[in-house]
């Protein structure tokens, strides 16, 4: 054993708050902002016949971006219109080939263009730049690369079933990941043939906005997206229009129950992907120090605004202590500040509405009994920001132990056999992910066969990849997004598959 | 010509196994019976029943359920001329009988032509695979009364769902010599739960309730709108199949599917 080894081994660490950076900001001046937006209609834009705009803003500093348009009653009308024209004229009829060549494209133009996206998409919804830039963007990119290649084969991955587009696609995406979601939602549904009319979030429209260029450079044909932003009203206006075939929703389980309530009888298709309160369940065998890495990607990647966050952790308790207070080392090393810093581990809350339900939850959970641990750290004066939060002494009754909190809070709970460790990851409305760490293979798809959840990360967490399937059970929505299943609510299938009877 | 009188067959509900009569004493003549008319109680009976059933039901291994499934086609076989009394006919009935044994082949076949592995860009394993959704409700649709239930029923339950049937409410027998056929199979009681009575009072009540993963609407005809509205209140799945159709993507519709994440290293 070398000098060196055996003093790394003897000399503890240096206390976190030993630890200094020098600030890594990223540049800004990548980023091209206009003063005022208005709507992407039929290829062109529109000043909102509605005459409203509102102000977007950097959550990390609260200085005001650009001016955004809120569409209208009239506006959404004029975009689905154009959404319609493209669909009925040219787009539909266009060969697939060439289809998939347009989605290439846009992959490749997202590509080369994609530090500019990454620093836009952290001014704007305030997340570190590390994970804009390794992980929006990339795989943005990839899901269209992905899809791109799926438009002139719809007819293998659904063999004898004669898939045609459904049409017209309202979709509207939440604010977590702008960019990503826009992904998701455009590349399959483009793929499949259709045209869309996409609501980017109240506070993130940027990247969606700047998303209407690469659509520029790429050449598609006017119409075949349409970008309306606005609040919830907008979304509200395209969920009831009577021309959109299809919506797609990725958001609250409580909006997203109002769209099922709103479309009841209309015979129109829905996907929902909502909320989620995923239990990470931690057994004593598992690698602990890998585990916590998990732990910390599982709630505090992207200010645990995730919707399948790993927010109950629940730990074997034969190593509850040694592994909260790992944890709880761990988290005083988390960098908590500009969104734009390199160094930067948790970013801004993405609005005050947002930083204020936190407040709640977590005022919730120290009245309910709950233990509360943030570790010492410094906030920026300005702007939204939460310091990285871990309650122990959770019953599953309290709040923070059932509702949806979308920021970087974990309740600790525990338990003493697989079974029990089962029944309480189950023991939720939601179920769209879960988290299992063990060390030992026949456990993990013992585990995996019994949670509740469309996703199930084992000795991983927070993985994303176009080429599989996401989403949830119960009351964490219906449908999948990636994969071949991703393709399906954005298709038709006539009565071909039907035989005998 | 004997003078015997035969014995009559009183016509049950049939939750959990057992077949009781509606709690609240109620029954309607259909097909010149007595008919038990299940109260929306009752209802709420089935779906406990069903929940409890669900487990293990899902947990069988494919091979197994299909086995079950199958054994059913061959009791439904030994009943056919009771059950073609009840219906339009033998040939609705042999129908039926051929869907069962259809759908009964496709338990061991599902996770391969819905599932798969997925070539993410990681080191990582990864798989889908199809689970079923939970407890499901059935509507089955008046005419005709056997086919059409085993119809929309057999897809539900060869992925591994637990059923609370609303039988045809003008020809309900049928169903009732169904849930005999299944009594005495190895189906576990509470699997199939089947109610007869008013569609327009129970569907309602199972389309809001809040231990009811999905609902089958195709024979709902006006009353969808309402059941709709009332399934998301937990964000229920809600089918719109095709009347008589027979496909893997019928079982489809009420399966969930689970991706799986594994690092690969050393």
């Amino acid at each position: 054993m070398s000098e060196l080894d055996r003093t790394h081994e003897r000399a503890p660490a240096p206390a976190p708050s030993d630890w200094t950076y020098a600030p890594a900001p990223e540049g800004r001046d990548i980023v091209t902002l206009d003063e005022r937006y208005g709507l992407f209609v039929g290829g062109e834009w529109l000043e909102p016949r509605s005459g409203e705009h509102y102000a977007t803003i950097s959550p990390a500093t609260e200085e005001p971006l650009a001016e955004i348009a809120q569409a209208g009653a009239e506006d959404v009308d004029l975009a689905v219109q154009a959404a319609r024209d493209a669909f009925e004229n040219g787009w539909s009829a266009i060969s697939p080939s060439e289809r998939s060549k347009y989605l290439f494209r846009i992959a490749r133009i997202l590509q080369e263009r994609s530090r500019e996206f990454a620093v836009l998409e952290s001014l704007n919804g305030g997340k570190p730049i590390r994970e804009s830039r390794d992980v929006d963007l990339p795989l943005a990119a990839a899901h269209f690369f992905y899809y791109a290649g799926w438009a002139d084969k719809l007819e293998y991955a659904f063999p004898n079933r004669r898939p045609r587009p459904v049409g017209v696609a309202g979709q509207i995406i939440p604010w977590n990941f702008p960019l990503l979601m826009l992904a998701w939602k455009i590349a399959p549904a483009l793929a499949a043939g259709n045209t869309v009319v996409l609501k980017p979030a109240e506070t993130t429209p940027l990247s969606a906005l700047l998303f209407c260029d690469v659509l520029r450079q790429a050449e598609l044909p006017p119409g075949v997206v349409n970008i309306v932003t606005g609040d919830g009203r907008t979304g509200a206006e395209l969920v009831k229009h009577e021309d959109v075939d299809k919506i797609a929703f990725t958001g609250s389980t409580e909006v997203g129950k109002a769209i099922q309530r709103e479309l009841a009888g209309t015979g129109k298709k829905l996907t929902l992907e909502l909320g989620g309160k995923a239990a990470n369940v931690i057994f004593d065998d598992a690698a602990l120090d890998q585990a916590v890495e998990g732990i910390v990607n599982g709630i505090y990647f992207n200010q645990g605004h995730v919707c399948c966050a790993g927010s109950r952790l629940l730990v074997q308790e034969s190593i509850y202590e040694p592994l909260v207070a790992k944890l709880k080392r761990r988290l005083a090393t988390l960098r908590v500040g500009d969104p734009l810093d390199k160094n930067t581990d948790v970013g801004a809350i993405n609005s005050r509405m947002q930083l204020e339900k936190i407040q709640e939850l977590v005022a919730s959970g120290e009245e309910e009994g709950a233990e509360i641990y943030q570790p010492p750290c410094r906030l920026p004066e300005k702007g939204y920001f939460f310091a990285p939060t871990v309650f122990t002494n959770v019953a599953q009754s309290y709040r923070i132990a059932q509702e949806e909190i979308f920021g970087p809070v974990l309740s600790v709970l525990t338990f003493r056999t697989p079974d029990e460790a089962v029944e309480k990851a189950n023991n939720t409305a939601y179920g769209l992910s879960a988290g299992v760490w063990t060390e030992k293979g026949s456990r993990i798809l013992w585990m995996a066969q019994r949670l509740r959840a469309g996703v199930v990360w084992a000795n991983t967490y927070n993985r994303f990849d176009p080429t599989a399937p996401f989403g949830g059970y119960k009351e964490s929505g219906f449908g999948r997004e990636g994969g071949l299943h991703g393709l399906e609510p954005y298709l038709d299938f006539d009565g071909a598959e039907t035989f005998g009877g | 010509m004997s003078d015997r009188l035969p014995v009559k067959k009183t016509y049950k509900l049939f939750i959990g196994g057992a077949f009781p009569r509606s709690e609240s004493g109620r029954t309607y003549e259909a097909q010149g019976q007595n008919v038990a008319r299940a109260s929306r109680k009752d209802a709420r009976d089935a779906v406990k029943a069903a929940r409890g059933a669900f487990p293990k039901w899902a947990a069988m291994t494919a091979y197994n359920r299909g086995q079950v499934l199958y054994r059913v086609a061959e009791m439904l076989e030994a009943r056919a001329d009771d059950l073609a009394r009840l219906c339009s006919g033998r040939a609705e009935v042999e129908r039926s009988i051929d869907r069962v044994v259809w759908y009964a082949g496709w338990a061991d076949k599902l996770a391969q032509v819905i599932g798969g592995s997925n070539p993410v860009a990681g080191p990582y394993f990864n798989f889908t695979v199809p689970e079923p959704t939970g407890v499901v409700a059935v509507l089955a649709p008046d005419e005709p009364p056997l086919a059409g239930l085993v119809t929309r029923l057999a897809p539900v339950l060869v992925g591994g769902n637990a059923a609370v049937v609303v039988a045809s409410e003008t020809q309900p027998l049928a169903a009732i010599e169904l849930a005999e056929v299944l009594a005495t199979s190895d189906v576990p009681g509470g699997v199939v739960n089947v109610l007869t009575g008013r569609r327009a009072e129970l569907a309602p009540v199972l389309a809001a309730h809040m231990d009811v993963n999905a609902i089958d609407i195709t024979a709902a005809d006006g009353l969808a709108p309402e059941l709709e509205r009332a399934a998301a209140e937990n964000v229920k799945r809600v089918v719109r199949g095709r009347p008589d159709a027979q496909s893997p993507w019928e079982i489809a519709s009420f399966l969930e599917l689970k991706t799986v994440w594994h690092p690969i290293g050393v």
